[in-house]
């Protein structure tokens, strides 16, 4: 809510480290893309292509 | 740029964006239609493996299983999850769409797409199942009508989001987007990463087809492929755990019991649900076992603990929700006063149920490395996933659809009497596909099968005869099964096209005190953790989960004596 003024004398309103993670929703995209790219495609991959090819 | 025209709804408050409604129609519509296609194949394959029927002859049975998976797994699901995309986010966020002609674009891409292939199937070349693996090859047009499906739905996806920045930018809410708005994040995420797998994998497989590509690797396609097949199905588990808590709110007017929680639990399922797609090959080789067991075993069980926070979340919800309204007698005085006879709630109610015991305790089990070896590629993997994505997701969506009718359609609901038993008829018949198929598959009957009695076979095998009882039982659960999937579509048809207009504020099952907009879109907790009846009910599912889980290890242990 980063649109409430504080009044004066109030610290301005902190809003929770998680929060803030939560409303980012294109960081959230980011990492619901990069986390299963890397550990499961990527890693994937990598084991696949060293598995020798039949002569 | 045109001018957005808007209605308010007579029954929520909610500010409507005209072109939105007509894209959650169109796109309901749509799915309704591929529901109905595909549930009458999925009759004629459960009908054909009823070893006294057998109704289809071979070619057939697998062109029916190709449409089945195809229009009921891809069509009828993805169309009416973009639905509810623009739902959670134009209507439930005040917004107006972003993009409008993108969306109606995605729209035609997406039917474009899905009749091409639907053509390709019934044309006979392409009954490679909707997994479509090589080396088995379908027609061109087979793989271009996905890619265009797949394309299709993207936009859509992009179109959610932008909706999201148009929604903040304008100030048409306030803090952090509603729950059920983030439920459906969830899922649009996710949907990011499987249609783009998707598209990744179909286009080299399309030139393949064409012949400009000239080999794929089927291990490769395997792996790929099933980040797009498998995190579908997480798309379908985020958007009908958005439902349900939406439907908590509307009929209920509850609060989740902790909006961190919720919001925790959906963030592991954007993190690690989607690693589950390792669990589609836990028999190959060529994969480490360290690859194995670290996405579905450490991660799944991450994001499985996500599910079960929605599982007791969810219901308690409603059960502080219900005692705030006096329903206080006892521990469950509060789900008996519950409305039984709105199919917007029985139909929530048995999707949560039923997917936590039939879906989600046989899922773990299969997504064990060990006790896989049990099941994998026999009968109990449909019979687990008609536990999910029927029982759970098109449960969840027809129940939705029950509220959608009147204040997205603006339609009465047909034949309400109908209307009040559907949800029975439909859960009954699919709780029998489910059990009847694990049971057949505990048994060792293969998925994807057109005679179990092997006739024309060179050798001679059995199985046992509780093992055609099943499939017997299974057909006739099918046949219950695709009666209520009938009434389903003929309550839809007829009240959208031909059902008396509502124009004025209707009453949902349990008049809360506050406005639906403030329960379903806005944030803000319950407040409460006495929900006496939700751990009762948490605490038989845990009991039945830990029972079934060490009986297959010992299933395993007799399997694989060590003497
Ligand atoms: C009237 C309702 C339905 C009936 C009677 C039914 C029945 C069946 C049967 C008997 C199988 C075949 C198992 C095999 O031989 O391997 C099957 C497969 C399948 N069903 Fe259903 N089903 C129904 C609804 C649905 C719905 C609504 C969905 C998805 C939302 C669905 C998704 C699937 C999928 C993905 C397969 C696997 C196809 C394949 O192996 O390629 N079914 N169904
Ligand atoms: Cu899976």
């Amino acid at each position: 809510m980063s649109e409430i003024e504080p009044a004066p004398d109030q610290e301005p309103l902190r809003i929770p480290f998680m929060q803030r993670v939560l409303d980012n929703h294109f960081l959230l995209l980011f990492l619901g893309v990069v986390v299963p790219t890397v550990l499961y495609i990527i890693w994937g991959i990598l084991e696949l292509v060293q598995i020798p090819v039949a002569p | 740029m045109s001018k957005t025209v808007y209605r308010t709804c007579p029954t929520t408050g909610l500010r409507i964006d005209l072109s939105a409604q007509a894209l959650i129609k169109a796109n309901a519509v749509a799915a309704v239609v591929f529901l109905a296609i595909g549930g009458l194949f999925g009759l004629s394959v459960a009908l054909t493996r009823w070893p006294a029927v057998h109704l289809l002859p071979a070619d057939w049975f697998y062109l029916a299983l190709t449409a089945h998976g195809l229009d009921v797994l891809l069509l009828w699901i993805i169309f009416f999850e973009i639905a509810v995309l623009y739902f959670a986010s134009a209507i439930l966020l005040n917004s107006r769409i972003a993009a409008p002609r993108w969306a109606w674009a995605a729209f035609a891409l997406m039917l474009g797409g899905g009749l091409v292939t639907n053509v390709a199937v019934l044309q006979g070349q392409s009954s490679v199942m909707f997994t479509s693996y090589p080396p088995l090859m379908a027609a061109q047009h087979f793989y271009l009508g996905l890619i265009l499906f797949a394309v299709g739905a993207l936009i859509g996806c992009f179109v959610f989001f932008g909706t999201l920045v148009i929604a903040r930018d304008e100030k048409t809410y306030q803090g952090s987007i509603p729950l059920v708005t983030f439920g459906a994040l969830t899922a649009a995420i996710i949907a990011v990463f499987t249609l783009a797998s998707g598209a990744i994998i179909l286009i080299p497989t399309w030139l393949w087809s064409i012949g400009l590509v000239s080999n794929i690797d089927p291990l490769m396609y395997k792996l790929v492929w099933w980040a797009m097949g498998h995190s579908s199905q997480q798309i379908n588990v985020s958007a009908h755990v958005a439902i349900w808590y939406a439907i908590a709110a509307m009929l209920f007017g509850a609060k989740p019991l902790s909006e961190k929680i919720s919001r925790t639990a959906f963030l592991l399922y954007i993190l690690f649900l989607q690693l589950a797609s390792a669990h589609h090959l836990l028999v190959e080789p060529g994969l480490s076992s360290e690859w194995k067991v670290f996405n579905t075993s450490y991660a799944m069980y991450l994001a499985v603990l996500g599910s079960m926070i929605h599982g007791l979340s969810v219901p308690g919800a409603m059960e502080a929700a219900q005692r705030a309204r006096g329903f206080n007698n006892g521990v469950f005085q509060w789900l008996r006063k519950a409305p039984w006879g709105n199919p917007a709630f029985s139909g929530m109610f048995l999707s949560l149920v039923m997917f936590g015991f039939l879906g989600g305790i046989s899922g773990v089990v299969m997504g064990t490395e060990q006790i896989n070896i049990m099941m994998h590629n026999t009968l109990y993997v449909p019979g687990h996933f008609h536990g999910t994505v029927v029982a759970g997701t098109t449960l969840a969506f027809m129940a939705m659809s029950y509220l959608l009718i009147p204040l997205v359609f603006q339609r009465e609901v047909a034949f309400p009497s109908l209307a009040k038993w559907q949800p029975y008829l439909f859960g009954l018949g699919v709780a029998g596909l489910s059990l009847f198929m694990m049971g057949a598959g505990t048994l060792g009957v293969a998925r994807r099968h057109w005679d179990i009695t092997f006739t024309s076979a060179p050798f001679d095998f059995n199985y046992p005869p509780t093992a055609y009882l099943l499939m017997g039982l299974n057909g006739m659960a099918a046949i219950a099964a695709a009666l209520g999937g009938l009434m389903f579509i003929v309550i839809v048809v007829k009240s959208v096209f031909f059902g008396k207009p509502v124009r004025d504020r209707i009453t949902l099952a349990a008049p809360s005190g506050q406005p639906i907009s403030a329960a379903v879109a806005s944030y803000g907790s319950a407040g409460t953790l006495r929900i006496p009846g939700t751990l009762v009910l948490v605490g038989v599912f845990f009991t039945a989960f830990v029972l079934y889980y060490f009986v297959n290890w010992k299933y395993l242990s007799e399997v694989w004596p060590m003497r």
